[in-house]
C-alpha cells in the first residue's frame, strides 16, 4: 500500500498535529519507508492465529465498588495552562 | 567512592565507612563536574537529594533495622513521575510539568530510603535508540563521546557507567534498557510484563512498556529489583504474584543450565566482532557446566515490523491525552479549540514523536486496522509461541544485545528504518512478555558489546544468578571508561 500526500493530510487531521507545507514531503517519505517495513507482516500465514493482546493473556482484574481515591482538584487544576472557578479553559466551542 | 557497587556502597553505609551524606555529596560533586560532557541528567535534585540523606543517616543511627538501600543514590528516568519535580519525558510538551504524585516505582524507593540524586534524561517519550531525539540534546557515550549512548534509557546508562549514580531506573519498550545497557558497557534487566508497577510512568506503548534497573553488576541489578518489583492495584496489567527475593539464589551453581543459542540472531546483519565475544562469552558459560545447543525463533524477521506497528498504535493512543488542555505545553493565542490541539501538539512534539503518533494513526484508521494491526498482533502470537516451544527444550536464550557496539551521532541518516533495525534482537522479548538483560562480555574497536540473556516467564532470579555467575568469573562489568575509575 502506498501512502499519498492525501494521506499525510487525513491522519493530521486524525492525530491533531499541524503539519507545515514545507514538511508535507518529508512526512510522506519517512511515513513511506516504515510502511514499506511493516508491509513485510503481509507475507506471515497468520491463517487461524488469534490476535495477542496481553502476553501471559490476562484478563482486567475487578474490584469492589468503593471510593478509594481523595478529591484532589486544586493539586490537578494548578499545574494546567488556564482554570477558572474549578473548570478548565479552552477557546469558546459554541458562539 | 563513586567505583564501588550499589552492594559494595550498601556494605559501606551498614559498616560506618562513609555516611549517606557524604556520599550523596561525592556523587552530586560529579553530576556537577562531569554531566556538561554527557548530559545524562535533566534535572538534578541536589538539595531534596542532601535532605534525604540526612534522614537516611538518621534512620540509620536510631538502631533500627534499615532497608539495604537505605541513603544509597540512585537516579531515576524522567519517565517516572516524581511529586514536586519536574518530569518532562524529554519532551517540550512537558517541560513545564510537576507531577501531582509518585510512580509507584518512586514510592518503593522512598519506602526503602534511598537518595534521588535527579532525573535521566531519555528519548523523548522514550521513543529512540540513541538518544537524540531527546528536547534537552542528546547524551554523550562515557567510552566515546562522539557516540551515541544508546537509547531510550541513554542518560541512565551513560549515568552509570560514567560513575555519576551507581544505579538508575529505566524503562524497555523494544530494548531501552538492554541496548543502552549494551552500548555503555553495563548491567540492565527488563523484567517479565507485569513485573514491576506502569503507574505514574509515562506510557508510550502500555502492552509492552516494562520499568527495569540499569547498573553495574548483575548482584546490583538484583537490589534494585527488590524495590522496583512489586503488586500494584493501580496498574490492572501488574501481576498479583509474590516477589522473591532476587540476590538469594545468585551464587548458585550453573552447571547443567541447558542455553539455548537462535541462529537467527548471528545472520548477516550482526557485526563480525560482536558475534565473537558474544560467542566467547558463551564458550565461558559452558566451561562453568551449562550446556548449549543451537535453537531456532523462525519468525524473529517479523518482530521489527510487528513492533512498527503495535507500538505506534498504541502510541498515538496514549499520547492523545497531551492536548494543552490540562498540564504541559499550551501553544500561544489559539484561534479555536482545533488550533489549540493542532498547534500545541506540532510545537510540543519532536520529529519521531511526531512520526510515530502518525503511523498509529495510520493502522488504526477505518480500512487498515485488520491489515496492519489485526495482523501485527497475530504475528504476535506466532513470535511468543517460538519462544514458548524454544523454552520446551532450553533453560536460558542467549545472544548478541543489539547488531552493533555504539554508533556515531547522525550516523543513521534520514530512513528511521536504519535506526529502527538496531533493535532487532530485543524488540521479540516485548513481543512475547519475557524478561530479557543484558551484561557486558567484551568490546568491539574500545567499545563496549553486551552479551543477551532472555529467560522463561518470571526467570529473573535465575538470569541473574547466570549473569552473576559469569561476572564472578570474567571483568568486563568492571571496566570503565578512561579517565572515569
Amino acid at each position: 500500500m502506498t501512502i499519498q500526500r492525501s494521506d499525510i493530510e487525513k491522519l493530521a487531521e486524525l492525530a491533531r498535529i499541524q503539519i507545515s507545507e514545507e514538511n508535507i514531503t518529508a512526512t510522506l517519505t519517512s511515513l513511506g519507508n516504515v510502511l514499506q517495513l511493516v508491509d513485510q507482516l503481509q507475507a506471515a500465514d497468520t491463517t487461524g492465529i488469534a490476535p495477542m493482546a496481553h502476553p501471559l493473556d490476562a484478563v482486567q482484574r475487578l474490584r469492589p465498588d468503593t471510593v478509594t481515591e481523595p478529591n484532589r482538584r486544586d493539586a490537578f487544576q494548578a499545574i494546567a495552562p488556564a482554570t477558572e472557578n474549578g473548570l478548565y479553559l479552552v477557546p469558546k466551542v459554541i458562539e | 567512592m563513586h567505583d564501588k557497587t550499589l552492594a559494595q556502597l550498601s556494605a559501606g553505609l551498614a559498616s560506618g565507612e562513609f555516611s549517606s551524606v557524604e556520599l550523596t555529596r561525592h556523587f552530586l560533586d560529579r553530576i556537577q563536574r562531569l554531566d556538561a560532557t554527557y548530559n545524562a541528567f535533566i534535572t538534578v535534585t541536589g538539595s531534596e537529594a542532601l535532605q534525604s540523606a540526612a534522614a537516611a543517616d538518621a534512620r540509620r543511627a536510631s538502631g533500627d533495622a534499615v532497608h539495604p538501600l537505605c541513603g544509597v543514590p540512585i537516579a531515576h528516568k524522567d519517565i517516572f513521575c516524581t511529586e514536586g519535580v519536574r518530569t518532562s519525558c524529554a519532551s517540550k510538551m512537558l517541560d513545564n510539568f510537576v507531577p501531582p504524585y509518585n510512580a509507584t516505582v518512586v514510592e518503593n524507593f522512598l519506602a526503602a530510603s534511598a537518595v534521588v540524586l535527579g532525573k535521566t534524561n531519555m528519548d523523548e517519550f522514550a521513543m529512540g535508540s540513541s538518544n537524540e531525539t531527546s528536547w534537552y540534546g542528546p547524551v554523550k557515550n562515557p567510552w566515546d563521546t562522539g557516540c551515541v549512548p544508546g537509547g531510550s534509557s541513554g542518560g541512565s546508562a551513560a549515568a552509570v557507567a560514567a560513575r555519576l549514580a551507581p544505579a538508575a531506573t529505566a524503562t524497555d519498550t523494544g530494548g531501552s534498557i538492554r541496548q543502552p545497557a549494551a552500548l555503555c558497557g553495563i548491567s540492565g534487566l527488563k523484567p517479565t510484563y507485569g513485573r514491576v508497577s506502569r503507574w505514574g510512568m509515562i506510557a508510550f506503548a502500555s502492552s509492552l512498556d516494562q520499568g527495569g534497573p540499569l547498573a553495574r553488576t548483575a548482584e546490583d541489578l538484583a537490589l534494585m529489583m527488590n524495590v522496583m518489583a512489586s503488586f500494584d492495584p493501580k496498574d490492572s496489567t501488574c501481576l498479583d504474584l509474590e516477589v522473591p527475593d532476587y540476590t538469594t539464589n545468585l551464587n548458585d551453581g550453573i552447571a547443567g543450565l541447558r542455553i539455548g543459542v537462535p541462529k537467527e540472531y548471528f545472520d548477516a546483519g550482526l557485526n563480525p566482532k560482536t558475534a565473537e565475544a558474544v560467542q566467547a562469552a558463551i564458550r565461558e558459560l559452558e566451561k562453568l557446566g551449562a550446556k548449549v545447543q543451537e535453537i531456532s525463533l523462525p519468525h524473529s524477521g517479523l518482530s521489527v515490523p510487528a513492533y512498527y506497528v503495535i507500538a505506534p498504535a498504541e502510541a498515538s493512543a496514549n499520547l492523545s491525552r497531551f492536548d494543552g488542555v490540562r498540564y504541559g505545553h499550551r501553544c500561544a493565542d489559539p484561534a479555536d479549540l482545533r488550533d489549540l490541539y493542532m498547534r500545541t501538539r506540532a510545537e510540543g512534539f519532536g520529529d519521531e514523536v511526531k512520526r510515530r503518533i502518525l503511523v498509529g494513526a495510520y493502522c488504526l484508521s477505518a480500512g487498515y486496522y485488520d491489515a496492519y494491526y489485526n495482523k501485527a498482533q497475530q504475528v504476535r502470537r506466532l513470535i511468543k509461541q517460538d519462544f514458548v516451544s524454544a523454552f520446551e527444550q532450553v533453560d536460558m536464550i542467549l545472544g548478541p544485545t543489539c547488531p552493533n557496539p555504539a554508533f556515531p551521532f547522525g550516523s543513521k541518516g534520514d530512513n528511521p528504518v536504519a535506526m529502527y533495525l538496531e533493535d532487532i534482537y530485543t524488540i521479540a522479548t516485548n513481543l512475547a512478555g519475557l524478561p530479557g538483560m543484558s551484561i557486558p562480555c567484551g568490546f568491539v574497536d574500545g567499545k563496549p558489546v553486551g552479551l543477551q540473556i532472555v529467560g522463561n516467564y518470571f526467570s529473573e532470579a535465575r538470569m541473574l544468578n547466570l549473569a552473576h555467575q559469569y561476572q564472578q568469573v570474567t571483568d568486563w562489568h568492571d571496566k570503565a571508561p578512561e579517565g572515569i575509575a
